[in-house]
């Protein structure tokens, strides 16, 4: 495969989709939308399994005496940001500029340890309030719903400052091009499952 | 050249331990399946022993729990879902043409999870508290209220295996999409490709829901939650709407290929092209799709009422709408052509009508009033080992002897392949043909002994009986493999005349698969060649330096990492007497330790970049694999 043979990127001017340029990066980016598909399943069955057993809150805390939405809201607000802030990245992804890349990749870290500060807050409170993991089927289904998702952003942090990492020691090449990408699209859909969440977890709780 | 990184070539075990080529993983696969195989075929072997005579001690009734609900969840995860990798792996690179897999490494690290987590659950064994909730492991009877740490073990193994299946169908999705030899359309490829692309997106849509099912399960075990907890607002019904919305699909992602399977061996011993290959490839999509709209069809006796019934009781009766269209495009294969019985061909053309048993007490199953009577009579089991061995294994068989020569350079013996045949072809029959008669005639599934006089005693000892040919048939196939391995490896490049790419270059291949990608005229692309008076593949590419992946240990090191992760938290809960145990369990530094290698592994191969190496035309050697 010649493609491979000037895939190391030492030297030469990067083309202008650098993602997509070797067969390398469109496997990747091709398995990370499969990927993708697969954990749609997984939180869709999440939900299934919070809508099933949304009602059964036995002596514990209903969803609606429970849920501050001021929190909630403001959590959103920030999640959604960040999925911006990873477009601005991208963008900077393709005009080669690192400077860019970095500080956008930065805001999008700082706003996402900002969405799990007020998660482990919030979780804090339900657990003084009486909403611990073990009160109610209701109780055991929210944590573990919006606790997998808490995981999904802790684990795209911890990527994403590994790839700030990697970009200052290697800069932008063909290489670490698509794993940039690929962070992007997963920090947006992460962002995705939060708005569902929202939805129907806080929403309905609050209102239906 | 300016290019050339040096990497280390490993030799010996390290090289199997580190091999990132898709045919040494095939390899691993056959070997690991085949062993699981073989453990699986022993349980049934103990438990057809239990049951050949009415009130019979020979094993007892908590035995008998533990050996039902293993050889049901290693048969399916650990034999037949491995075999079927060890298939795909050997042969769909070459039929597309591709040098390599989209992600070699992935590869690797799956069949290591696999690995693990199979003999995690196998451990219990030594352990002494094994899974005995059934495979389908059905809360409340697998709580904590009603079963023991045996249990864990399922959950942990299957989790940890299921992960390995996961990556190991995205890694062939994105191979047969992006990686396919110029001129290979999606309308070109070879079916056995076709049904293992289906599989791969089966794959890749049901197992998320499976690994979120244990997740519940293991919560609910070691955590105390309440999905299934009654008293606590759980409902055990949602454990089994999560687990066939899996495991529904699952059955086509063991039937799918042993069908892709069937199609090459009818095609190629028959000399000639696939009849209707067009509307196979559709009845594969189909069933691909239907297989995902069916699955309430395993809990018709719930409770979920005529409606939900009646709906996925019609949309089960579908299914055999395109699996019809395949029996009958085999059937017009046959039809005219120049038939060879060899070995494989032997296992495909008694295929058809085994697996036409299997379906139609399939559509008998499907009928939500008949059902109430069937369900958990010996019936079922009758059914599903109809379509699962009269299917599967008998695709596999049939694939292992076609593609033995592709994968090891030698021919298995046929007139011992044809011994092996006839063993299995006549057990298989005996064993199960009657099980439908003791199902009709109330024998209940999944107990372990029965009364005397109660007309099940003649029907018990002939299955008992087959079951035991089933077993004489595969040590002949061990032998067979044993005697096979220490002939010289002489297979010719093209042993049945074939008619895809794979028989397009030596036996085994090379490292790099092709010296020069191919270029692809036609469907059945050998063929096409042959036809046009060409002796080889007409080349899409000049014969130039080839670029490999380097092996890697991380794989093998990421997933010991989740064994002992999984250890970790199966015992974080245990009463341990000893002292450093229940300190290192008990704090979870056991199941911390776990996640550490695995997250190390995932740093250093984020970190590193596998730059691999490059083969120069003038080192290009001819064959490969030595095993």
């Amino acid at each position: 495969m010649s493609s491979h043979a000037d895939s190391h990127g030492h030297g030469g001017a990067l083309p202008e989709y650098p993602e997509k340029a070797t067969l390398e990066g469109r496997n990747k980016l091709l398995g990370f939308w499969f990927f993708l598909g697969g954990e749609s399943v997984l939180f869709g069955s999440l939900f299934a399994t919070f809508i099933a057993l949304r009602g059964q809150v036995l002596d514990g805390p209903s969803p609606h005496e429970l849920f501050n939405l001021a929190t909630v809201a403001l959590a959103t607000f920030i999640l959604l940001t960040s999925s911006l802030t990873s477009v601005f990245a991208v963008q900077g992804l393709h005009r080669h500029n690192v400077k860019t890349i970095q500080m956008w990749l930065a805001v999008t870290v700082v706003l996402g340890l900002a969405f799990l500060g007020l998660e482990i807050y919030e979780f804090n409170e339900y657990v003084r309030e009486g909403h611990k993991f073990t009160t109610s089927a209701f109780s055991s289904s929210f944590y573990t719903l919006v606790g997998f998702h808490g995981g999904h952003v802790l684990f795209g942090v911890l990527w994403i400052g590994l790839l700030m990492a990697q970009l200052v020691k290697k800069g932008l090449t063909v290489v670490t091009a698509p794993k940039i990408y690929v962070a992007a699209l997963y920090w947006h859909f992460v962002d995705l499952v939060w708005v569902f969440i929202f939805t129907v977890v806080y929403l309905m709780g609050k209102v239906g | 050249m300016s290019h050339s990184h040096s990497v280390k070539r490993y030799h010996g075990l390290m090289d199997w331990l580190t091999t990132v080529d898709h045919k040494k993983i095939a390899i691993l696969y056959l070997v690991a399946g085949g062993f699981f195989l073989a453990v699986g075929g022993f349980e049934a072997m103990l438990i057809r022993l239990q049951l050949m005579f009415p009130e019979n001690t020979f094993v007892a009734a908590h035995t008998f729990n533990e050996l039902i609900t293993m050889h049901g969840t290693t048969m399916i995860f650990l034999a037949g879902m491995p075999l079927l990798f060890a298939l795909m792996n050997a042969v769909v690179p070459l039929q597309i043409g591709a040098r390599d897999v989209a992600f070699p490494f992935v590869n690797a690290l799956g069949f290591w999870l696999f690995f693990f987590g199979g003999v995690l659950m196998n451990i219990s064994w030594f352990i002494g508290t094994v899974p005995d909730a059934g495979w389908t492991s059905y809360p409340p009877l697998a709580s904590n209220t009603y079963s023991g740490m045996g249990v864990n073990y399922y959950v942990v193994g299957l989790q940890i295996a299921g992960l390995g299946s996961l990556i190991g169908g995205i890694n062939f999705l994105v191979t047969i999409v992006n990686m396919r030899a110029p001129g290979m359309s999606f309308m070109r490829m070879p079916l056995f490709t076709w049904t293992i692309f289906i599989a791969s997106a089966i794959i890749l849509f049901a197992f998320p829901a499976i690994t979120v099912g244990l997740v519940l399960l293991l919560f609910d075990r070691l955590f105390g939650a309440n999905f299934f907890e009654v008293a606590n607002g759980g409902n055990p019904v949602l454990w089994q709407h999560i687990f066939w919305i899996f495991g529904h699909p699952e059955v086509y992602i063991l039937i799918l290929p042993a069908f892709g399977v069937i199609s090459e061996v009818v095609s190629t011993f028959s000399s000639k092209r696939l009849f209707g290959y067009s509307s196979m490839v559709f009845a594969t999509v189909l069933i691909g799709f239907l297989s995902f709209m069916v699955w309430a069809h395993h809990m018709f006796s719930v409770g979920l009422g005529p409606v939900a019934n009646a709906l996925f009781s019609v949309a089960t009766m579908l299914i055999a709408v395109p699996t019809g269209i395949k029996i009958f495009n085999w059937l017009f294969t046959y039809w005219g052509g120049h038939i060879r019985f060899t070995t494989a061909n032997l296992f495909a053309s008694s295929f058809i009508p085994t697996f036409v048993i299997g379906g139609v007490t399939g559509v008998m199953l499907s009928v939500a009033p008949a059902d109430y009577q069937f369900h958990d009579t010996y019936f079922v089991v009758a059914h599903f080992h109809y379509t699962i061995v009269g299917g599967l294994v008998f695709g596999i068989f049939a694939g292992l002897f076609y593609w033995w020569p592709k994968m090891f350079g030698r021919m298995l013996d046929e007139r011992l392949g044809k011994v092996t045949f006839w063993f299995f072809f006549i057990g298989f029959h005996l064993t199960f043909l009657v099980q439908h008669f003791l199902g009709l005639q109330g024998m209940p599934r999944r107990v372990f002994t029965y009364l005397k006089g109660q007309g099940w005693d003649t029907e018990n000892m002939i299955s008992t009986v087959g079951a035991l040919m089933m077993g004489i048939a595969s040590i002949v196939l061990l032998i067979n493999v044993l005697i096979t391995s220490l002939k010289p490896r002489n297979a010719d490049a093209d042993p049945w005349d074939g008619r895809t790419l794979e028989w397009a270059i030596p036996s085994p291949p090379p490292e790099y698969n092709f010296a020069q990608t191919p270029l692809v005229r036609g469907l059945d692309a050998l063929w096409v060649e042959k036809e046009a008076g060409n002796k080889t593949i007409t080349p899409a590419e000049p014969l130039g330096p080839i670029h490999m992946p380097s092996p890697s240990i991380l794989p093998f090191v990421m997933s010991v990492g989740f064994f002992i992760a999984g250890f970790g938290f199966m015992y974080a809960k245990h009463e341990f007497a000893n002292g450093i145990a229940s300190f290192l369990f008990g704090n979870y530094i056991v199941a911390v330790a776990g996640l550490v290698i695995v997250l190390v592994s995932m740093f250093l191969r984020s970190v590193f970049d596998d730059h691999g190496f490059h083969i120069e035309p003038e080192e290009l050697q001819e064959k490969g694999v030595k095993a």
